[in-house]
């Protein structure tokens, strides 16, 4: 079920914070976060997001349409190398 | 013969179930056509005539996205998630289900018919 409009979409308070302070003072710094919950706001566009996958923060460069996107979408959290190969094969 | 949309022609259907065959348009979409033009949705599509094939076409153009439109909006939207690199776009591209659904069993609509992995082990007695 989606999220009610009545309370606008979430982003985690402090991340927007920062992106905000980066705005006014025209900085660029990467910022790392946690919070893969937290919507891709329009204010971010242009800037660097590290993004936590569980073991390190991803970097993550804010295109224009990835607003509306959560963060956690460009962060994948699962890595699969491919299936084991049999023991019957491999002993052989 | 009617011809709505570009080639579409079903013929001996009840319209109603007729413009289901337009890439784009439903059951209830049909109907709703069938209600704003005033054409009874129980007529054969072979005995509307060309004034009816006409009145549909025009509800038709300027109400409704089909066919071709509407596939390259579906394939703008798969392309949009891939290019922003999002978890959505990924399973896209490896033809995988994008919503969640379980893999391990079923998502044979998406993955197409199984290919059997040689060499997997059967259940010993």
């Amino acid at each position: 079920m989606s999220r009610s409009l009545k309370k606008g979409p979430f982003v985690q308070a402090r991340l927007l914070k920062k992106v905000e302070a980066m705005n006014r003072t025209g900085k660029k710094q990467v910022i790392k976060t946690w919070s893969r919950a937290s919507t891709v706001f329009p204010q971010m566009v242009g800037h660097t997001i590290a993004v936590h996958d569980g073991r390190r923060h991803v970097p993550i460069y804010v295109a224009e349409n990835m607003v509306g996107h959560k963060l956690g979408e460009f962060a994948p959290t699962r890595f699969f190398r491919g299936h084991v190969r049999s023991e019957k094969k491999s002993s052989r | 013969m009617a011809r709505i949309a570009g080639i579409d022609l079903p013929r001996d259907k009840r319209t109603e179930m007729g413009l289901t065959y337009i890439y784009g348009i439903g059951l209830t979409s049909s109907q709703e056509i069938l209600l704003m033009t005033g054409i009874d949705p129980n007529i054969r599509i072979r005995d509307l005539d060309e004034t009816q094939v006409a009145r549909l076409r025009e509800v038709i153009e300027r109400n409704y996205k089909v066919e071709g439109d509407l596939r390259r909006e579906v394939s703008m939207n798969i392309k949009r998630l891939q290019e922003i690199g999002s978890y959505r776009g990924l399973r896209h591209r490896r033809n995988l289900p994008a919503h969640g659904q379980r893999t391990r069993t079923n998502a044979r609509t998406k993955r197409g018919a199984r290919r059997t992995v040689p060499g997997k082990k059967r259940a010993r007695k």
